[in-house]
This record gives structure tokens, sequence and C-alpha cells, in this order.
């Protein structure tokens, strides 16, 4: 069951040949025999699964056809609102909330008969690249448990990889979707921004923020796609009415797609075995016949400065209503109410946390707006008409996902500077609200996982999600276990 | 830019946040590094290029305006470090 494709078992479960109670209570199993090895789960909601099973299963028994993933287990990103099980965003500020609601993502799972049972780590309130930030621990990757899984979504994509679940939910604001499923050899996607709802998604940047699936193969995430997106009266800016209309084929050919490659991604500040990796998977596209064609990204050294004072500003306005009054931690001190908020915020949250929360003031503040928030702001505009001139010329951009792979825990924690660069390949997506997936490309010389990333045009999901299929046709990357990929 | 203890306790104040004494030196480092850092858009040219906020234009899609159920005020309760009375409690908020 556990190297079953996720399309493979709900159909197995939807024959009746594997039941739901199977699947769930085998994964839960698999949880609790290696999350000490992983930590990448933080809460296992066993109850509320089985509970779920019985129902499920006699829907099935029925007859009723609910969704192409009916029964399958599932475990979401601590971020997203789950009514009634805690969503602790890793964060001492939130460890004992419980919402009251679920998140539209978690309601449209639901309806379509999955199965939640948990919820995954990550970096404190989403801030950071190594699922390293949190109060419950670092992730460890299952490729090699010394090494971090990235981050944010850390917790999802190490599930994933070290088959404790078939499938899961990550955000990504700057790269945490992508950045852990290269860590961790999985696959995943983010979706332009407003194709799935943000309603419960605990935000860190609005602007940016996107919720989206990791998987073993795009498939899979396309499956899972297909669930979660769509329209959300509850959101606004979610502005895809429709939802992504799911197809399989075995296409191995790619003639007439243009895929631009930017040089300047690869000239210097990138490892040479993600290099090597990276050029390998641009090779597989020439051959499978697509056209590569070279250019220079304009604003690259402009994107990380432009992507964290943005970020960092709506952290700062979105992190101010944890006030120790309405829900999360409140400090025992507090005598008065400046105490409460101070004392609450002061004591409730880590320190990448108020590192951005400070940033943000700052950037945000009187005298220093128009130098930084402002100038950050043009960057963006410059940075999107960019990508739409680039998007005339191209069907797809190829770049890698990170410069490096996995590196050792503790390794970059006291760096800041160090870990933002890290971000240099993905944060642009997020400004220009773009759509990418992230699939892995083959090893570096310690044995660990490198992915790169499609991206896409705004809404060209469907382009996005065939032509990754195509190149996972054509390769055999996203089938190599944990165990055969380690040295 | 350089980062003094003035400048730090001006965006204590902003951000309602205290920083224990070992966070502030590990801050006021961090800030300077990464504010320097990003000091550098200012050589790109942005003259006329307007603010962008948003990834898309189009950014509003609109519901209908029909009255909905809210949660429930006990369910929301449960996550209030202080209740009272059926409300959300704090100290004293006038003349503090």
């Amino acid at each position: 069951m556990f190297d079953l494709s996720t399309l493979t078992l709900a159909k197995l479960i939807r024959d009746r040949e594997v039941s739901v109670k199977e699947a769930v209570c085998g994964y839960i199993d698999e949880i609790e025999r290696t999350n000490n090895k992983y930590n990448a789960f933080i809460t296992l909601a066993k109850e509320r699964a089985l509970e779920r099973v019985e129902i499920i299963q006699a829907k099935i028994d029925s007859g009723e056809d609910l969704s192409l993933l009916c029964g399958v287990p599932i475990a979401i990103k601590d971020n997203i609102s789950t009514a009634g099980l805690k969503t602790t965003c890793a964060s001492k500020m939130l460890s004992d909330y419980v919402p009251v609601y679920n998140a539209t993502v978690v309601d449209k799972l639901e309806q379509a008969g999955m199965i939640v049972i948990g919820k995954l780590n990550m970096d404190e309130f989403a801030m950071g690249g190594s699922s390293e930030t949190g109060i419950f621990g670092v992730t460890h990757n299952p490729f090699d448990e010394t090494r971090v899984a990235g981050g944010s979504s850390g917790g999802s994509a190490a599930a994933v990889a070290g088959k404790q679940i078939p499938l899961s939910l990550g955000s990504d604001t700057g790269g945490s979707i992508r950045q852990p499923c290269a860590f961790c050899g999985t696959t995943g996607i983010k979706p332009t921004y407003g194709a799935v709802s943000r309603y419960g998604l605990l935000a860190y940047a609005s602007s940016l923020d996107q919720i989206g699936p990791i998987a073993n193969n795009i498939n899979d995430c396309a499956a899972l796609f297909s669930l979660i997106s769509g329209g959300d009266i509850k959101d606004s800016t979610c502005v895809s009415e429709k939802s992504f209309a799911f197809s399989e084929n075995n296409e191995e050919r790619m003639e007439g797609i243009r895929v631009g490659l930017p040089r300047n991604y690869f000239t210097s500040g990138i490892d040479s075995g993600v290099k090597e990796a990276v050029m390998s998977a641009v090779k597989e596209f020439e051959a499978a016949g697509a056209a590569i064609i070279e250019f220079e990204m304009p604003l690259l050294e402009y994107m990380v400065p432009a992507y964290y004072i943005i970020a960092c500003a709506e952290a700062s306005s979105n992190l101010s209503r944890y006030d120790g009054l309405k829900y999360g931690y409140r400090s025992a001190d507090a005598k008065t109410l400046s105490e409460v908020y101070l004392k609450s915020r002061s004591e409730g949250f880590g320190l990448e946390v108020k590192r951005r929360i400070m940033l943000g003031s700052f950037v945000l503040s009187s005298g220093y707006y128009d130098a930084y928030y402002k100038k950050a702001l043009q960057t963006r505009a410059l940075l999107k008409d960019a990508y739409n001139r680039l998007f005339t010329q191209f069907d797809v951009i190829i770049s890698p996902v990170a410069p490096t792979t996995a590196y050792k825990i503790g390794e970059n924690i006291d760096d800041p500077m160090k870990m933002y660069m890290g971000d240099i390949y993905t944060v642009s997506v997020n400004l220009a609200g773009l759509p990418a997936a992230a699939l892995p490309c083959g090893f570096d010389g310690d044995g660990l996982p490198v992915g790169f990333q499609l991206i896409g045009d705004a809404f060209s999901e469907e382009k996005l999600i065939r032509i990754a299929r195509i190149y996972q046709n054509r390769t055999n990357y996203h089938n190599t276990t944990i165990s055969a990929g380690r040295k | 830019m350089t980062i003094d203890n003035k400048l730090i306790s001006y965006l204590e104040d902003l951000s309602y946040l205290s920083l224990a004494d070992d966070e502030k030196v590990r801050l006021t480092g961090d800030l300077e590094e990464i504010l320097n850092y990003m000091a550098r858009l200012k050589e790109l040219d942005t003259e006329n290029v307007s603010e962008r906020s948003h990834p898309f234009d189009n950014v509003n899609a609109f519901r209908d305006d029909e009255v909905m159920a809210s949660f429930d005020r006990q369910l929301i309760l449960r996550n209030a470090p202080v209740e009272e009375a059926g409300m959300f409690s704090s100290p004293q908020t006038v003349g503090e």
C-alpha cells in the first residue's frame, strides 16, 4: 500500500479491494512507528479519523461516488484551520488553539470523502526555510535524518517522503511548498494566487500566501488540486470560479512546447550537484522535443529584498491580531491591558517571528516607507511586467528550486541572511502570483534529492501539470524511495 | 544604515514587543545586515513605476450581500484566555 500511487490506492478503495479502515489504520500505524524519527506530525487525529472511516466506508458501500480520492487519508500543515483539532502554527502563541471552523480546503477534502489524520510540523507561523523554528522541534529529512526537511512546509514534505501519508497540504508564501519538496524528493504545486481559497489559512503575508498539494508524483498532486481549487464566497481574492479538471494521459513528447531557461540562475551561488541535476532535466525536455530558449532573468538581485520587505510588512500587520485577549497565549504576569499585549506577544512569539514583525514595522514606519516598502512594491510591478513579457515567449520557465540540497540541522539557523538567500529562485513566483510545480530530478553527490521547478503563466495550471506529467512519464526520480536514494 | 538602541526601542514600541537582552543583541546585528542588503533596491530606477500591492489587477470576487449564520458565541469563547459573563475579559482599559 505504501508504495502505490495515491490514485491507485484510491481506486482499490473505490473497488472495495482495500477498506478505508485498512488504509487509514495502516498509515496511522506507520506514523506511530516512524514519527520519532521524522517529527513530521504535530498532532495525530486518530479518533476523528476513525469516526470518519465508518461514515465514508458506508457511502462507498452504498455506491455513492464522492470523488477520485474518496477514502484516502491526508494530513494538513498546522497553519490550516481544522475545526475541533488543534491548529498551532508551531507557535507557543497558538499551542492550545482549537479552531471553531474548517478552512475551506479542509471542508472540500472532507466533502470529497478524504480522511484528515493529522497536522504537520512547520516553521513557526510559516516563517522559515528549514522547519527548525517551531516549538515542537525540528522536522528531519527522511533521506538523511541529520538534515533539515526544508520549510516552511517541512512536515508536509517529510511525511510524504517518509511514506507516513500519501498526500498532504502545505502553504507557499515564498517557496514553502516547493523548497521542502525539493529537499525531500517529493512533488508539489504552488497554485496561482486566487486559484485556491485561503479562508482558514492563518495569514502570514496575505498577497503572497497560497495553499497547495504535496504528493509523490504530479498526477496525485493534480488530483488533490482538483479537489481544493475553485471559488469560495468566503475569500474575495479567490477569483478562480471553476475547479481544476483532472485528467490523466501517457504523453511522452513535448513538440511545440517552448521552455525558457534563465541562464543567470546557474552562474553563481548554486551548488554543482543541483546545477547538474537541473540541467539533466533540461536535457530531458530537449530529448522530448521541447524548444529550450535561454534568456537572462531580469531583476534577479532585487527579488529577495523586495520579497522580504513585502512579506515582513504584511506579517507585521497580520500578526498584530495576536493580542492575548481573544484567543491564543496570554501572559500570566500581565496586570494592565498594555502588559497583556506586550508580555503575551513577547513570550508567545519566537525569535524569527519577532525579527520579521520588527522588519515589517521598520519598512512601514514613517521616514523609511518610501525607501523600502514603496520601492519594493514598485519592484514587484517591474517583476510582474517582466513575467508578462516572458510568457508571451514561453509556455513554461524551468529553474532550480533552491541553490542547495538539504543542509545539516542547525547549519543555517543562526544566519538569517543565508537562510533568506536560499529563497532566491522561488520568491519571484509569489510576488507575481504565478503557479509553479516542484519536481524531483535526481540526487547530488551525497545522495540527497534535487528538485527543479516549472513556472507557468497565471492560471495556466492545466498546461503546467501536463508538461510536468510528460516529464514524469519519461523519468523515474519521483518513484525513488528513501532507501534507494540514500547512499 | 546603523541600528542603534534608540531605533530598536522604537521598533519594539511599534511592534508591541519587548525583547530580552540577548534577543536585542541578536536582532540589532541581524536587522542591520538584512536592511543593508534590502537597501540595494535603491539602485533600481523606479521613476514613474506604480506600486503593485497585489499580483493581479482585478482582485475582488464579490459574494451576494446576504445574511448568513455566524459562529456560536460559547464555542468562540472556549479559545479566550480569560472569559467573563460570555465576553472576552481584559484588565482595566481606562485610566491604566
